[in-house]
């Protein structure tokens, strides 16, 4: 015991911020609010067991609910493959012309960066304003805008384009990964009469494969917790009519606007289940269509 | 089958010229290996060829088409890299089937011709298994088989045995001659082993620094080597140079001697140029030099022996292995002069004994 501690003990010392930081900030608030998904919860007066009435009532009664996991899948099903294509696209650009120039590849990181703020998603909502800039220029050419923002029809949109123009961190996962495919395949299926196309689908998805499932498990798993775009555009409430109402805004205004923790709290275990089913299909999947390079038999 | 000839071929990379205006006429159905050194421009011409790689000026012709603006799939070659570039997503038989799909070959006719290609090339039980669960030489086999498969009017191979262990590369290298002796296709042969060179070719092209240096058959280039940079690079172990000068149709020799090179050579700096095999072992030539042994190289038929000359230059010497020497033994030496080659200032071949 002494020896260990005296080979490994360090170790451990250095661990001790992460620990706490993992036990304090993570795991306690993660089991609590297990715990009070079965309760009821004003953060007034002390919780209530109520068992299971918080997700009856959910799955039962409550139409918001459902609207919610409406829009935040229709969210993830049209802003993560426009994402993954965009990004994959802007990487074959980047891949092919301006190869070294390091500071292009920051300049495309940056709406990555400033993407999840919330003066980007202000700086958004000037945009696609019945008078903003995108109206303004598609005026240019005689169209007339619809109201981006209000309009029930369009909102969500805007907000998978807003998804997109982050495309930054998918890319540069992407660009490294065809960096990693060896040019002389391109040679030879050149000399095999591939055409530009042909190169793509046979040799160039197959083995972006890795590639693509990384990215497509770490931008869904993002799509399904987006919140803060959603929120500002949105004021904070999901409108126009709900359609805005991702789940995650369905949550926050559950917890911190009509103060029932204990409902917020089952919610988020159930969009916790979600995108644990979500994940699991889609590493399921990826034994029929991921070829990895190094792995035997 | 095709013969290629290139015309004035230059390659630039920007301001750096690497290839800079060959011609060669490579014959319809002989094996040409080009040679040399490391970054002399081997690949780049090669890769010329097959059209992977943009002319900067001249033409290349392949048959008698000028293909400088046809892409690499319509140019009917089949290329095998060092590198083999094997899809690894995809089993042999998809490798070998890849590029005859895409030319939109009948299912038959493909079907046919790999089946065909895997007898000749004995891959068959390695059809269904993906190219990381090969070994190098079976991942050689299988990039030969997807070039044959194409039945192109031209192979083109990048080192494709550079990847090999010694003794697979000389089996695959006799695989290789039967292979070009079955087709008669022309076959052009990128190699930086002399060796390689030597043993393949019907006719050797020795380039350095993007410049050819010299084209002929494999004896041509051994027994009449035009300057010394093909003297030293055909041949192992290397041919012996010994500076010396010429006065007055006499060139000393140092160590050994004068001989009477009759008008040959004009008066100057001189380079004598004597092959390990070309020394005898004895005093009984005409110009004959006492030495002692620095080193042996046993090899079982014969042995190489590293010999110090009374001015202290080092000489190698080939004896048959069951000669018998030891470091530290005196040994005569004799030149014979009509077996040496000689070569003027400027490094190139004067034709003395040459007729
Ligand atoms: N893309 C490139 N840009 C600039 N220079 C290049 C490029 N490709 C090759 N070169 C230069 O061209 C010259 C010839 O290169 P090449 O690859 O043809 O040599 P090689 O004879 O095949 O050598 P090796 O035996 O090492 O394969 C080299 O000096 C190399 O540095
Ligand atoms: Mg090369």
């Amino acid at each position: 015991m002494r020896d260990y501690l005296q080979k490994y003990g360090a170790g451990y010392v250095f661990l001790t911020p992460w620990a706490i930081g993992f036990l304090g900030l993570a795991l306690g608030p993660i089991l609590a609010s297990l715990y009070l998904s079965f309760t009821q919860y004003d953060i007034i007066n002390a919780p209530e067991w109520v068992g299971l009435e918080n997700y009856e009532y959910m799955f039962s009664f409550d139409t918001r609910f459902y609207k919610s996991l409406q829009v935040t899948f229709a969210f993830v099903f049209l802003s993560v493959p426009a994402k993954l294509i965009f990004a994959l696209g802007v990487a074959m650009v980047l891949d092919k012309g301006i190869r070294a120039i390091g500071i292009y590849r920051a300049l495309f990181y940056l709406p990555s960066i400033l993407g999840g703020s919330i003066a980007v998603a202000i700086l958004w909502r000037q945009l696609f304003n019945q008078d903003g800039v995108v109206n303004a220029a598609l005026g240019l050419f005689g169209i007339e805008g619809p109201y981006w923002l209000s309009d029930p029809r369009y909102s969500l949109y805007t907000l998978v384009v807003l998804a997109v123009w982050q495309f930054g961190s998918p890319m540069l996962i992407f660009l490294a990964g065809l960096r990693a495919i060896p040019q002389d395949l391109y040679e030879a299926a050149e000399i095999d009469a591939a055409s530009k196309p042909r190169q793509f689908f046979a040799i160039t998805l197959p083995l972006l494969a890795p590639v693509i499932f990384f990215n497509l498990v770490l931008q869904m798993i993002e799509a399904f917790k987006t919140f803060t775009g959603a929120f500002v555009i949105s004021g904070g409430t999901g409108a126009p009519l709900d359609s805005l109402l991702f789940f995650t805004v369905y949550l926050y205004n559950e917890a911190f606007s009509f103060f029932r923790m204990g409902y917020a709290s089952a919610l988020a275990w159930v969009l916790l289940i979600i995108i644990a089913i979500f994940t699991a299909i889609a590493f399921y999947s990826s034994r029929y269509w991921v070829h990895y390079e190094n792995e035997r038999g | 089958m095709a013969g290629v000839t290139l015309n004035k071929v230059v390659k630039d990379y920007g301001k750096l010229e690497v290839i800079h205006g060959i011609d060669l006429e490579v014959h319809s159905g002989e094996f040409l290996v080009l040679v040399g050194p490391s970054g002399c421009g081997k690949s780049t011409l090669l890769r010329m060829i097959a059209g992977l790689e943009e002319i900067s000026d001249g033409t290349i012709a392949i048959g008698d088409r000028i293909v400088n603006d046809l892409p690499a799939a319509r140019r009917n070659l089949s290329m095998v890299f060092q590198s083999y570039a094997l899809y690894p997503h995809m089993s042999v038989r998809k490798n070998l089937a890849f590029g005859l799909s895409n030319l939109k070959m009948p299912k038959d006719e493909i079907e046919r011709r790999v089946s065909e290609a895997a007898r000749v090339l004995q891959i068959n039980e390695l059809m269904d298994r993906k190219p990381r669960q090969l070994s190098g030489g079976q991942k050689q086999r299988v990039a030969i088989g997807r070039a044959i498969v194409r039945e192109p009017e031209l192979f083109l191979f990048d080192e494709p045995l550079s990847n090999l262990d010694a003794e697979l590369r000389v089996q695959m290298r006799v695989e290789l001659a039967g292979l070009y002796n079955r087709l008669g296709t022309t076959m052009i042969y990128v190699t930086h082993d002399q060796v390689e060179a030597m043993t393949m070719a019907t006719r050797i092209v020795v380039l350095s620094k993007g410049y050819i240096e010299q084209v002929g058959t494999p004896h041509e280039l051994y027994t009449r080597p035009q300057n010394t940079f093909v003297a030293t690079f055909i041949g192992s172990p290397k041919m012996n140079m010994i500076e010396a000068v010429v006065r007055g149709g006499t060139v000393s020799v140092p160590d050994f001697g004068d001989i009477a090179l009759g008008g040959g050579a004009p008066d100057g700096k001189i380079t004598v140029g004597v092959r390990p095999e070309q020394f005898e072992i004895g005093s009984s030539g005409p110009i004959t030099t006492q030495s002692e042994v620095t080193l042996v190289e046993y090899l079982g038929s014969e042995m190489y022996v590293h010999t110090r000359l009374p001015s202290g230059r080092i000489v190698m010497v080939k004896d048959a292995g069951k000669a018998e020497h030891k470091i530290g033994d005196k040994l005569p030496l004799s030149l014979i002069p009509e077996h040496a080659h000689y070569f003027d200032a400027d490094n190139r071949r004067l034709p003395i004994f040459d007729a």
